[in-house]
């Protein structure tokens, strides 16, 4: 039977299940409880989004709020990995990260090849991705180019609530460090999603639709949008393959490159800034790998070279739509 | 109290409109027109206010995402603002900040910051540059109870000290961070008990009480532009809304925000000493009270009848240069 869930309750649950699983799992964050010292309730917002409701009731003293203090915490998520915990932290906003970055790319990143193989460091670090709320330009960003240039983290953008789940449980599983980004736009979308436990490994791409021709790549929302257009392009006789890579670091370009070997054509769909992107990683190696399949040049349809703006009409041209999408594909038959 | 007639009535202008910048805007926000993050400094007034009546255009001030009070205090044009928190061309940023970045660097107004704690640093910026400029500028760096608790914070009040920059680090302490309380988030008894570690005078202020802020802001802003160097002073003081407009604010008490509107609202207290000692008489306050009304009502209609940025906006002003 079907059971619907959200992608924010997909999440609750696959923290939920690895904190039942295994005690080394600890949660922290700004407010993941909330109403830390204050005289109404506690567990006030389970984070900022409310993805971390009910864990306090059930964990207590395994998930605690911290004071506004990204270095210091995200450090010790860090540093308490290495010492053989296995912490899942929340950075509410992807765009807070240059208050700790240091602690996440010189730190956790490196630990493992500097120290000659002896250390690993199983931290997530969960955070929210993506403009669409009209939060303008310090919460919006989609950065996890930024991540996915490091070596030693990987990198996670899951897709939908199925998705969200089975990833976040190989992230706490994971011995690597792990940036988990949750698009804002997903939160609320629902699916069909199992009760019991799995995980998703990375690096293994999802081919969301099969297609002979044309081949788009996307992450996190965009694979929603890429699906949008490729239900409009279907009706004018174009079948696209959509496919999600899921983990941007590792990256399957195995399964990109086969399909582009089959339709010849291939658009990337992300929402970063289009610079040392995504759609510009992935189409500098699939041009490398397949460049006798290629029958037309490679699209990227990204958000502009802008910072995200505020005013609605300007975010909505911001983020890249169905329409960019069906455009891109028109232009290359 | 050396405060005449005419900064009286200005200070009760500025602490009324912002209050009534914020109720409007709590109104408005929940028809839907409003749109992202909206954060109201209502019940703070006081500080904002006592801070800037002293500072002067070429004084700069860095502020938070509680921002709107900062800007109107620093004499941010209000019709601007509103038309930016509605996203309009017009705009005070062109509709591209919105709430969390209202500036004006015309009025000494760094900002308003999504990000909690990246004023100190600017502001610490903003000393020195008034320090090799030798206007004899100040810089007041407004950050919340949570914000005193980011390492940037921290940073900045030991590199003010150390470089003896003329800035000011105005702790608001209303309570909480979001859902936390500021008794559990920050370790010591009072923020401006810091102070000590950085070699700065540290004060706590009775942030509801126009009058003490205003005293103590005028020593610290005083002592900074004579080269005496950085102050740290906390203001306790509280908000009346929740931490955004949305948030249902379950880790407050259920009558904490109506017993504090009636036990330490600065706007009464004001009102209060001023009546009492005789200082202004109540037609003042009413016809104050009415004026900003309008200015407000203006504000609002004057916003929503403007247009939206257009398709070419978006890539503007990205560089100031950029082939
Ligand atoms: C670096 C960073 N961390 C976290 C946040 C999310 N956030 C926005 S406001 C806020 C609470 C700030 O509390 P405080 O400094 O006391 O200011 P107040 O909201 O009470 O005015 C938090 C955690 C942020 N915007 N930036
Ligand atoms: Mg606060």
């Amino acid at each position: 039977m079907a059971r619907i869930i959200t992608f924010r309750e997909a999440v609750n649950e696959a923290l939920l299940q690895e904190m039942e699983r295994d005690p080394k799992v600890i949660a922290m964050g700004e407010d993941v409880i909330g109403g830390s010292g204050a005289k109404g309730e506690m567990d006030a917002w389970g984070g900022p989004f409310g993805f971390t409701k009910g864990l306090y009731g059930k964990f207590g003293d395994r998930i605690m709020d911290t004071p506004i203090t990204e270095s210091a915490f995200i450090g010790a998520a860090v540093g308490a990995a290495v010492c053989g915990m296995r912490p899942v932290a929340e950075l509410m906003y992807i765009d807070f990260m240059g208050v700790c970055f240091d602690q996440i790319f010189n730190q956790a990143a490196k630990f493992k090849y500097m120290f000659g193989g002896k250390a690993e460091t199983p931290v997530v670090i969960r955070t929210s991705i993506g403009a669409g709320l009209r939060a303008a330009s310090h919460h919006s960003q989609s950065l996890y180019p930024i991540f996915t240039h490091i070596p030693g983290l990987k990198v996670v953008v899951p897709s939908s609530p199925y998705e969200a789940k089975g990833l976040l449980i190989q992230a706490v599983r994971d011995n690597d460090p792990v940036i988990f980004c949750e698009h804002k736009s997903l939160h609320y979308i629902q699916e069909d999603v199992p009760e019991g436990s799995y995980a998703i490994p990375f690096g293994e791409a999802n081919i969301v639709r099969d297609g002979g021709d044309v081949t788009i790549v996307a992450f996190g929302l965009m694979v929603q949008k890429s699906m949008e257009a490729a239900s409009k392009l279907a009706k004018e006789g174009i079948q696209c393959e959509v496919i999600d890579p899921r983990t941007t670091s590792p990256l399957d370009l195995e399964t990109i490159v086969e399909s582009v070997e089959k339709t010849g054509y291939l658009v990337v769909v992300d929402e970063s800034n289009p610079r040392c992107s995504m759609a510009a990683d992935i189409s500098a190696q699939v041009s490398d790998q397949a460049f006798g399949s290629l029958r037309g040049p490679v699209k990227m349809v990204t958000a502009p070279h802008c910072p995200p703006p505020f005013s609605d009409v300007l975010e909505d041209l911001y983020i890249p739509s169905p329409n960019k999408i069906t455009e891109a594909i028109r232009s290359l038959k | 109290m050396n405060l005449n007639e005419t900064q009286l009535l200005q200070a009760y202008r500025k602490m009324r409109q912002i209050r009534a910048f914020e109720d409007r805007v709590h109104e408005e926000f929940a028809t839907g027109e409003i749109p992202g993050f909206v954060h109201l400094y209502a019940g703070e007034e006081a500080s904002a206010v006592g801070f800037c009546m002293h500072l002067t255009d070429e004084d700069r001030i860095a502020s938070t995402h509680r921002g709107h009070g900062h800007c109107i205090a620093k004499g941010v044009e209000i019709n601007g603002m509103m038309s930016e928190i509605y996203g309009r061309r017009n705009g005070i940023c062109a509709g591209k900040g919105g709430s969390m970045h209202i500036a004006d660097l015309e009025k000494g107004m760094m900002g308003a910051n999504g990000i909690v704690g990246a004023g100190p640093p600017l502001i610490c910026g903003a000393g020195l540059a008034a320090k090799f400029q030798k206007n004899g500028a100040v810089a007041v760096a407004f950050v919340g109870d949570g914000a005193s608790n980011q390492g940037t914070t921290m940073e900045s009040l030991n590199l003010a000290s150390v470089w003896n920059l003329p800035c000011i680090f105005v702790a608001e302490n209303n309570g909480y961070a979001e859902a936390t309380s500021s008794t559990w988030s920050v370790s010591c008894e009072n923020i401006a008990d810091r102070a000590a570690a950085f070699g700065m005078p540290g004060v706590v202020v009775d942030g509801h009480d126009f009058f003490a802020v205003y005293e103590v802001a005028g020593e610290a802003i005083k002592r900074a532009r004579e080269g005496g160097g950085p102050s740290l002073i906390e203001c306790k003081l509280n908000r009346f809304y929740g931490h955004f407009e949305g948030d249902a604010q379950k880790y407050r008490l259920k009558d904490e925000v109506k017993n504090l509107k009636q036990s330490n609202d600065c706007l009464k207290k004001f009102a209060d000493k001023v009546l009492d000692q005789g200082l202004l008489n109540k037609k003042h306050l009413a016809e104050i009270d009415e004026l900003v009304a309008e200015e407000i009502d203006f504000a609002v209609n004057h916003a929503k009848s403007s247009e939206k940025p257009n398709s070419a906006d978006l890539l503007t002003d990205v560089y100031v240069n950029y082939p």
